[in-house]
């Protein structure tokens, strides 16, 4: 019987194909547009590290001072003081913990290199980035807990660093010269892009890693300046690290919901503490979001990726809208044919089912075209400026995900014509011809 | 223009074909409407007027490995050179520059605070007299510094200087900001608990990094200080040039500055209408994407409009064979369609109205959209007419061309 149907929708597809045309095209650039845009909205939102982001967090305290006239904003700051990022690290009870921020500065080629000296970001932080985040190791291994207390001159670059001064070969041992110091290559990371780049919000959030990774106390020590974010809410003096100025990242792992409950009440004794000791003005005020959390807090997802995707949601509406008016033009027309079956002794049902599957044909035809418009769209989106282009790619989860929707749409679209085709009165048509 | 009575009783037969039409038309109304406002809000941020002479403006930055003594007297030997170079009419070593994507910003209020956030946040650009030329910026009242006045500022003590700085230039805009009555001339504003004395105002300049509203007044916010910085500062040598000869003083500029410093490397030699070109690159390329989904979605709104009024006209054509024998003209068939189309569209786009100012209002709560001003929506209604009778004038003319023996033969 679907046999027949589908031979019969066939037939009756091909009897008007500028019409069947332009549904199958209106539903297809409805599918392709908004699939596109579900596409990149659903890799900007993803999880950075599926698996253990439930067990990272992001420890916050706030050291400012009282505001005036209480214009302040209620939630502490993003960024830790020195001050309180070392005591955190040192007083909190984490499985690993690790305070980070971002310098930019000159990478000198080793002597004899063609190259000229370039400029690159790196990470100032703790051996525990590497094992917390699992970034991945293409040669040698992270720098040990030693070297982060005896602020070595150790580095970990990345493989693109890697090919760019040593043309990708195994660099460990060599020596990396990082704004005028020279450091000692310890590991280079193989091919790691978390998406987002969560550790750090206050810089490129869809950006790549960086490509100098040098100990926190070594860079401190150095003084590596801050090319991130520096929030100062009081007079800053010489030393940054004794300054009121905000400008560190702090992450910690948290294997159990006893440990996170447990460090946040570390966290709230610890603002007490200060409190009473009179480094905090104000009373405690502390957060400790988990990896996502922390990323629907910061709003990570462009506004204008939400914008288009809603967007392109609507613009599906209307091509489904428009595709009910056509499918109900198209079966209204067939009313004598239809008229003349219901006489013939074909039940309703069956002629429910037949323009469904004619509906359902035209669906499959722009779920088809609509996945070459998908694909289409995210290479036109791969071509934009932004820095989350290059991430723009189909998954296999949304490729079966287009092709339900269009299916789902088309057969929305084919209920309400189907259903008032196949009310028609078979004498009355009958009559009328 | 016949009297809409006959179509309205017509209308009611075909309910379903319709309220499709008019909610192809309501939707297609409502999100054109807040779309198209949305294209002109980026291209207003793109059409922004940055307040500096940018088609004179060229700029250089240097790479430099760490913390060098003698940065700034480094900087300054460079100047004179490129002040050498024949074309060069001003040359300034500059921290930021507007639309430049990096902000060194500072909160000023005006009176002492405790908390440094707790003013009315500007950035913050180095500069004196010779700045103000290189840039194109005028004085508006009071006096630019004395160029003997200058502080240095180095990595090592930057924070400590940065802060305490005693004068300042601030823009017209900011200065309304802090004294929207008076005049900022010889007033102290506060950053933090530190005195700062306003020497002068200045012409508006729009800031590095500025907010997604093209008319936030605080784009334009801005204080100039006395500070001179070198290399190590990631400063931009900025150059005026006449324009024509731009390209020659870039090109000149860079090799001059890489023959004097044959270990380092120019990360950057641009003109000024280079870096505002990549600022709003991401406004344009959205301008691009709304617009393009502008003219799908009124082409699939024309495409069924087309589609329903072609089956209208097929399942009427005995009655309009019946209209023409009994003597109405092609052209009363024409307008009827006409008419018709016009009234769905007009229940439409009244429908559409509300959904627009609707989904303007949530865009406005979830994201930073301004309120759609009200003159968009009679100029959505009528590209949504003109739409309509462009789309239905195909069947139309068919059915007038339906001829009055149809009458007989159909029967």
């Amino acid at each position: 019987m679907i046999a027949y149907y589908l031979r019969l929708a066939l037939r009756a597809l091909r009897n008007s194909p500028v019409l069947t045309a332009l549904m199958v095209l209106a539903l297809a650039v409805g599918i392709g547009a908004s699939m596109t845009m579900l596409t990149v909205l659903h890799v900007l939102s993803g999880d950075p590290l599926p698996g253990r982001s439930a067990h990272l967090y992001y420890p916050q305290v706030d050291p400012r001072p009282l505001a005036h006239g209480g214009n302040g904003k209620p939630e502490p700051p993003g960024l830790l003081t020195y001050i309180d990022a070392e005591n955190l690290l040192h007083q909190g009870k984490a499985a690993r913990a690790a305070m980070m921020y971002q310098g930019y500065n000159v990478v000198q080629p080793p002597a004899g290199s063609v190259l000229h000296p370039f400029m690159v970001n790196s990470r100032l932080t703790g051996g525990d980035f590497f094992s917390m985040f699992e970034v991945p190791f293409r040669y040698g291994a992270p720098w040990p807990a030693a070297d982060d207390a005896g602020a070595a001159h150790v580095a970990v670059i990345s493989q693109r660093l890697d090919r760019k001064l040593f043309g990708g070969a195994d660099s460990v041992g060599r020596m990396l010269n990082y704004g005028g110091h020279s450091f000692r290559i310890v590991g280079v990371l193989a091919h790691w892009r978390p998406v987002p780049r969560f550790y750090d919000l206050d810089s490129s959030r869809y950006g790549e890693v960086e490509q100098v990774f040098i100990p926190f106390n070594t860079a401190r020590a150095l003084d590596i300046s801050v090319s991130g974010t520096t929030n100062c809410y009081g007079k800053p003096g010489k030393n940054l690290d004794t300054s009121p100025c905000g400008f560190i990242q702090m992450w910690v792992q948290l294997d159990s919901a006893k440990a996170a409950a447990d460090y946040k009440r570390f966290l709230v004794n610890y603002s007490a503490q200060q409190h009473a000791a009179g480094r905090f003005q104000r009373p405690s005020n502390v957060r400790r979001d988990d990896l996502m959390q922390w990323l629907a807090y910061n709003h990570v997802v462009p506004d204008d990726v939400r914008m288009q995707a809603w967007l392109a949601l609507g613009f599906l509406l209307v091509c489904v809208v428009n595709t009910v008016g056509l499918l109900l033009a198209k079966f209204l027309r067939r009313s004598n044919e239809i008229g003349v079956r219901r006489a013939l002794g074909a039940s309703r049902s069956s002629i429910f089912a037949q323009l469904l599957i004619e509906a359902g044909m035209i669906g499959a035809a722009g779920a088809l075209l609509g996945l070459l418009l998908t694909w289409l769209g995210l290479w036109l989106v791969r071509q934009q400026p932004s820095d989350y282009a290059s991430l723009a790619h189909l998954e296999p989860a949304m490729l079966v995900a287009t092709l339900a929707l269009a299916l789902f749409a088309s057969l929305v679209a084919g209920l309400l014509p189907a259903w008032r085709a196949c009310l028609i009165a078979p004498a009355l048509q009958l009559k009328s011809s | 223009m016949m009297t809409p009575r006959p179509i309205l009783s017509s209308l009611r037969r075909h309910k379903i074909a319709a309220f499709l039409i008019v909610l192809e038309i309501a939707l297609a109304f409502a999100i054109v409407s807040n779309a198209v406002y949305l294209v002109i809000g980026r291209l207003q941020r793109v059409d922004l007027r940055s307040g500096i002479d940018e088609r004179s403006l060229v700029l250089l930055r240097l790479a430099t490995a760490g913390k060098q003594n003698g940065s700034v007297a480094s900087a300054q030997t460079d100047l004179s050179a490129l002040r050498a170079i024949p074309g060069v009419e001003s040359a300034s070593a500059i921290n930021t520059l507007p639309l430049s994507n990096a902000q060194w910003g500072l909160s000023y209020a005006t009176h002492p605070v405790h908390n440094f956030n707790d003013g009315v946040p500007a950035p913050v650009f180095f500069g004196g007299p010779e700045l103000l030329k290189t840039l194109g910026i005028r004085v508006l009242q009071g006096a630019a510094f004395q160029p003997s006045t200058y502080r240095d500022l180095t990595p090592k003590d930057f924070f400590e200087t940065f802060v305490s700085a005693h004068q300042a230039l601030i823009t017209e805009a900011y200065a309304k900001r802090l004294w929207p009555h008076a005049s900022a001339v010889g007033k102290v504003m506060y950053m933090g608990e530190t005195p700062v004395l306003v020497d002068g105002v200045v012409s508006n300049i729009i800031k590095p990094y500025i907010s997604a509203n093209a008319e936030d007044p605080s784009n334009y916010y801005g204080v100039i200080s006395l500070f001179r910085a070198g290399p190590d500062m990631h400063v931009w040598y900025a150059l005026r040039c006449p324009p024509a000869e731009c390209a020659r003083v870039l090109k000149a500029a860079a090799a001059k500055l890489q023959a004097m410093h044959p270990t380092e490397t120019l990360i950057k030699q641009e003109s000024f209408a280079h870096m505002r070109q990549r600022y709003f690159r991401n406004d344009r390329s959205m301008a691009w994407l709304l617009v393009s989904t502008i003219i799908a979605l009124l082409g699939v709104t024309a495409i069924g409009i087309v589609g329903l009024a072609s089956f209208w006209v097929q399942q009427r054509t005995r009655q309009i064979g019946v209209r023409r024998a009994l003597g109405a003209r092609r052209i009363d068939i024409l307008r009827y369609f006409q008419t018709e189309n016009f009234l769905l569209a007009t229940v439409g786009i009244a429908l559409g109205c509300a959904a627009a100012i609707g989904i303007n209002v949530w865009l406005m709560t979830h994201y930073a959209v301004p309120r759609l001003p009200i003159v968009y929506l009679p100029i959505g209604a009528v590209a949504l007419w003109a739409l309509g009778q462009l789309a239905v004038l195909g069947p139309a003319l068919r059915a007038a061309r339906v001829p009055p023996t149809m009458a007989m033969r159909a029967a």
